[in-house]
């Protein structure tokens, strides 16, 4: 282990939990714009975690510990997810420690504590967000692994190190399986990070919220730490993302170099895919809530069909 | 160069088969004639790239028939139709998506299995795709299966002849010309005698669900 990796370790962590607001403030940007609106900055974010953290804590009488330290743990996960995807550099020391299907285990478990915390409370709305969590969480996450391994049969391994590096740093030649792989994650994408066709963010609609119905009761830091993670959490598959299917950019092992260069197509990529969520988000309509075993069954289609797809072509 | 336009051909037949797939899963009329639109189109230009890097010229007019007749005709004989059957925003239940798509998967993986010696033995360059097009077939055959509307069921009659002609392509670098010709000609008449079809049955029935076509009675 080198003080370069380190070093590039330590600045990646600092820089995916200071872009992920970023993100999602471009996000709400596009989409305001979509829908002719002016929309409230890219950097609302912020600044709603600054008024949120300035803000005093109220909790319920009945709140046990659980409920407390959810938050922290729900950051951790992410921020941990977040900053284990090769993102500017493939040398990264803390890389090693997970490969893709422990990724899915840190978003499992995340889920886990947030759904409990949301039923802690014993509100009928925490439960009622924490099942519907749950249920689609369930659908998503074989999708998930299936869109992991159809890009681990192509690298043959299943560390997203090794994946990006034999994707982006060898000749390039177009995988059909992972054009199925890819619209599989979208759904994967939309669907885990409280999207629309799934969910919307931004209602309270008890009919139609997945989300928002689990940290109803969470107030001021710990909803900040909530809001932050969710942020994390999006910009943590939208770097899955990356590394899978657009890993061009990314510095090779050892190369200072080309850091800058890596850093500035991480953030073209970014804005792309903001733009691209929004427009997605724009355009479609939200499933009942019945549909979504629908939605995510097609998920999981698509990514079952890549690995087929790569079995018969990738013999000849 | 050839591996490279090798590598396009796979995507487009991947492509073939997500559109057959969206097929499947489509309730609405209209979006399931531009899907076969759309395969139409993926399945000239796969035409066209196989025909360049083969260059079996005749492929040429193969592709050009299909972009004629399956991207511009027969869509637009079926817009028509619709909109004077008056049906154009008509949603069709379909039971359980779901398992339907599962039966598709155990249809592809079949396809796949038994394509995979026949491949072995061809010598063109799009062999591997040859099970691509036979699930293709296969797919187009359950969407027949399991829709009760006509319109439906035609439009995957029409997408079982896509994959047919997919499969020719792929394992033979198609069919003789007078063969295709007379495939296109037979295609186009019978979209015809299906469209005055629909009208004779809608007149007789009130509906074009062909669930009264399975009672010989009138009760």
């Amino acid at each position: 282990m080198n003080y370069s990796g380190i070093l590039l370790q330590l600045f990646q962590d600092t820089l995916v939990v200071l872009i992920a607001p970023l993100l999602l403030g471009w996000v709400n940007q596009c989409r305001a714009w979509l829908q002719n609106r002016s929309g409230a900055g890219v950097l609302q974010p912020y600044r709603n975690l600054v008024k949120l953290f300035h803000k005093d804590a109220v909790l319920a009488h009945n709140a046990s510990p659980l409920f407390r330290f959810t938050p922290y743990i729900l950051f951790a996960c992410m921020w941990l997810a977040a900053s284990l995807v090769p993102v500017i550099a493939t040398d990264l020391p803390l890389s090693p420690v997970v490969d893709v299907i422990a990724l899915v285990g840190i978003f499992a478990l995340a889920r886990v504590f947030i759904s409990l915390a949301a039923m802690d409370i014993g509100t009928s709305f925490g439960t009622l967000g924490a099942r519907r969590e749950m249920l689609v969480g369930f659908l998503a996450e074989p999708a998930l692994l299936m869109v992991f391994f159809t890009a681990a049969t192509i690298s043959q391994s299943t560390s997203l190190v090794t994946i990006v590096e034999a994707l982006a740093h060898k000749q390039f030649v177009i995988y059909p399986s992972l054009a199925f792989a890819a619209a599989a994650f979208v759904m994967v994408l939309l669907a885990e990070n409280a999207r629309i066709p799934v969910d919307n963010p931004s209602t309270h609609l008890e009919l139609t919220m997945i989300h928002e119905a689990m940290i109803l009761e969470y107030s001021a830091r710990h909803l900040a730490l909530i809001e932050w993670a969710s942020a994390l959490k999006l910009l943590a598959y939208t770097t899955i993302g990356f590394a899978l299917f657009m890993p061009w950019g990314i510095a090779e092992v050892g190369n200072w170099r080309f850091v800058p260069l890596a850093l500035a197509a991480l953030f073209a990529k970014l804005l792309v895919a903001g733009a691209g969520l929004a427009l997605l988000e724009t355009v479609s309509a939200k499933m009942r809530i019945f549909r979504v075993p629908e939605f995510m069954g097609t998920a999981f289609l698509l990514a079952v069909l890549g690995l087929l797809i790569h079995f018969l072509l990738g013999s000849n | 160069m050839a591996n490279f336009s090798g590598q396009l051909i796979n995507l487009f037949a991947a492509l073939l088969l997500l559109i057959a797939f969206a097929m499947l899963s489509q309730r609405r009329v209209l979006s399931l004639i531009n899907l076969f639109a759309l395969q139409g189109l993926v399945l000239s230009v796969s035409t066209m790239i196989v025909a360049n890097s083969s260059s079996q010229h005749h492929l040429y007019y193969s592709a050009g028939l299909t972009l004629i007749l399956k991207v511009i005709i027969l869509p637009w004989i079926l817009h028509r139709l619709i909109r004077k059957l008056n049906i154009k925003w008509d949603v069709e239940t379909l039971f359980n998506i779901p398992t339907t798509m599962l039966v598709g998967i155990a249809l592809v993986v079949f396809a796949f299995n038994l394509a995979a010696p026949i491949s072995q033995m061809a010598g063109t360059i799009t062999k591997g795709t040859l099970g691509i097009a036979m699930a293709s077939v296969l797919l187009s055959f359950l969407m027949m299966i399991t829709r009760s509307k006509a319109v439906p069921q035609v439009i995957g009659f029409l997408a079982m002849e896509n994959g047919l002609f997919f499969a020719a392509t792929s394992a033979t670098y198609g069919m003789p010309m007078v063969v295709e010709l007379g495939i296109a000609l037979d295609v186009l008449v019978g979209m015809f005698i299906l469209g005055i079809f629909f009208f004779q049955i809608r007149e007789t029935f009130d509906s074009l669900d062909l669930k009264h076509m399975e009672k010989l009675k009138e009760d």
